[in-house]
């Protein structure tokens, strides 16, 4: 095992009203890994998310991120600190342009002002160029450069689907949150987004932490998987002993068959 | 030729409105709010230029910015105050605190300073007449005219290639998606404020030179015709509400024309009458099902 983690969640939970939607789950995420969070519907995997992003703030336990407690922080600064995430259902600004959909996550980088833009000052142009040279490089690794002044909405999905994650990129995170990235997408398309996850990993030196349902996706690039049931960690180990671990297999119930067929 | 001098007229009036307007849309199109304080912002504008130019004996232009400066300080308290924690709640509850926040400042301003109104001195700009072929145009028509489509092409700007304005579209998009790329919501909501609020106190002082008379009731009518304005284009677009200014502009001013100058507050309602019946999303707006 490496040193640092990246990510520790620690006991954390969360209640919403009498309901225990997360309760003590652990987890412990360490440089460069892809690992897994999978479960059955309304498990809490994304309840899992919008906690670490400071969307909910949990009600019990801690989340740790580089060595520093980031529980209750709001969302935009989780984000500055190096988390970004895409979401299940997309949620791309539709009504901006490909390039624009970038550019506005890449903001917290940019060091020009409002008023160096409004003043036109070489600050706001030097700014903008970076910020362009940038997003564009990450548009073309996601082959969306020659769409970049296409309205975001007028993209095919899954295009808009790979938009969400360079998006996501342009925040410059150091753990990047992908939930369902393949959903909705046909095996050619699921395979192509598996080698770009990959490569971008690589690329920009990147934790990836993957809710999925497509198990194949899942089994294939991950290297360690943790198991979600109704709020609890039921499982966590490599893909091999989560498909053997019978705790997973009734969590999933007829499912079962669809994980060996799929694998 | 008469016809063209007033559309001239109107299109110079329709500025004004423009300028308001576009303060409502920004509002609208990022937090879903009618900001009827908004005429409050445009008469406080006006006071501030007035101070800057009588009392302080500035010049147009220098009182033009002091009054924007301050009108975006108001605007953004006015936010801070009374309407960031009703974010989360019911939209009624917002728009009838903005309804309060309007009587309040009105109130408050009469409270401290009297109802007194004040005159603004006739020689701020250059008043001449200018013949261009046959029609007399009056030179403070065309600078109010100029200034106001300098400060909409600043906005332009500002919205369409800026960081700000890039952070406001996405925002008014989809504000939590917005915070979870990195953009701080509570500031790109103020600087919105901040903006819209700088063209209504920049419409003030150009009110003020024009009808020289400027008084603490004064910003309530013309907020109305700007929300009618806005509504006209379509409320969240902000060429909407320049094209409706000009438009509602240019109706008053020929209604008046015509010898109807009684009805010439009417018309501006019953445009919005009209509108709501028959196109409710107003001249750009797109009549999509409201988003849930």
């Amino acid at each position: 095992m490496k040193e640092q983690p990246i990510l520790e969640l620690k006991d954390l939970g969360i209640q919403f009203g009498g309901l225990k939607a997360v309760d003590k789950l652990n987890m412990t995420l360490y440089d460069n890994e892809l690992i897994g969070l999978i479960g059955p519907n309304g498990a809490g995997k994304t309840t899992v998310f919008n906690m670490i992003t400071g969307v909910y703030t949990p009600t019990e336990g801690d989340i740790v991120f580089r060595g520093e407690r980031i529980n209750g922080l709001p969302p935009f600064k989780v984000t500055r600190k190096g988390i970004s995430r895409t979401f299940q259902n997309i949620r791309l600004f539709n009504d901006l342009s490909v390039l624009d959909n970038v550019k506005v996550a890449n903001h917290s980088l940019a060091g020009h002002s409002v008023f160096s833009s409004m003043f036109r000052m070489p600050k706001h142009f030097i700014g903008e160029r970076e910020m362009e040279l940038k997003s564009m490089q990450l548009l073309k690794i996601f082959e969306l450069d020659g769409l970049k002044d296409e309205l975001a909405k007028n993209l095919p999905y899954g295009m808009q689907r790979r938009l969400e994650i360079a998006r996501a990129l342009a925040a410059a995170p150091k753990l990047l949150l992908l939930d369902e990235p393949a959903a909705g997408m046909n095996p050619q398309e699921t395979k192509e987004l598996m080698d770009l996850i990959h490569f971008v990993r690589k690329q920009y030196d990147l934790t990836i932490l993957l809710i999925e349902h497509d198990m194949r996706l899942v089994m294939g690039i991950c290297e360690r998987i943790y198991v979600l049931d109704h709020g609890q960690l039921i499982a966590h180990g490599t893909g091999e002993e989560i498909r053997n671990d019978p705790k997973v297999i009734e969590a999933y119930l007829g499912e079962e068959v669809s994980i060996d067929a799929q694998s | 030729m008469e016809w063209l001098q007033q559309i001239i007229n109107g299109i110079s009036l329709g500025s004004i409105y423009a300028l308001i307007a576009l303060g409502y849309t920004m509002v609208y199109g990022i937090i879903k709010l009618i900001n009827f304080a908004h005429g409050e912002v445009f008469m406080i504008g006006a006071f501030t230029g007035f101070v800057a130019i009588v009392h302080f004996e500035l010049s147009f232009v220098p009182a033009l910015i002091i009054a924007m400066f301050t009108c975006s300080v108001v605007g953004v308290l006015i936010e801070r105050i009374a309407y960031k924690r009703l974010r989360e709640s019911t939209r009624i509850a917002a728009l009838i605190t903005a309804i309060g926040m309007s009587l309040f400042i009105q109130y408050l301003f009469i409270y401290f300073r009297g109802a007194e109104p004040e005159a603004y001195p006739q020689d701020v700009l250059p008043e001449r007449t200018l013949d261009i072929f046959g029609v007399k145009v009056s030179m403070q028509a065309l600078l109010i005219l100029f200034i106001s489509i300098v400060l909409m092409i600043l906005l332009q700007f500002i919205v369409q290639k800026t960081k700000i304005g890039r952070a406001m579209r996405a925002v008014s998009y989809d504000k939590d998606a917005a915070r979870l790329m990195g953009i701080n919501v509570d500031n790109t909501i103020s600087a919105t404020f901040a903006i819209g609020s700088a063209l209504a106190g920049a419409a003030g002082v150009i009110f003020g030179i024009y009808y020289t008379k400027i008084d603490p009731l004064m910003g309530l009518i013309p907020g109305l015709k700007a929300f009618v304005a806005a509504v006209l284009g379509g409320i969240g677009i902000i060429p909407g509400a320049m094209v409706g200014g000009f438009i509602l502009g240019i109706v008053e001013t020929l209604v008046s024309a015509a010898g109807f100058s009684l009805f010439r507050d009417a018309a501006a309602f019953i445009i919005l009458i009209l509108i709501l019946l028959f196109r409710p999303a107003g001249i750009f707006g797109k009549n999509t099902k409201e988003k849930v």
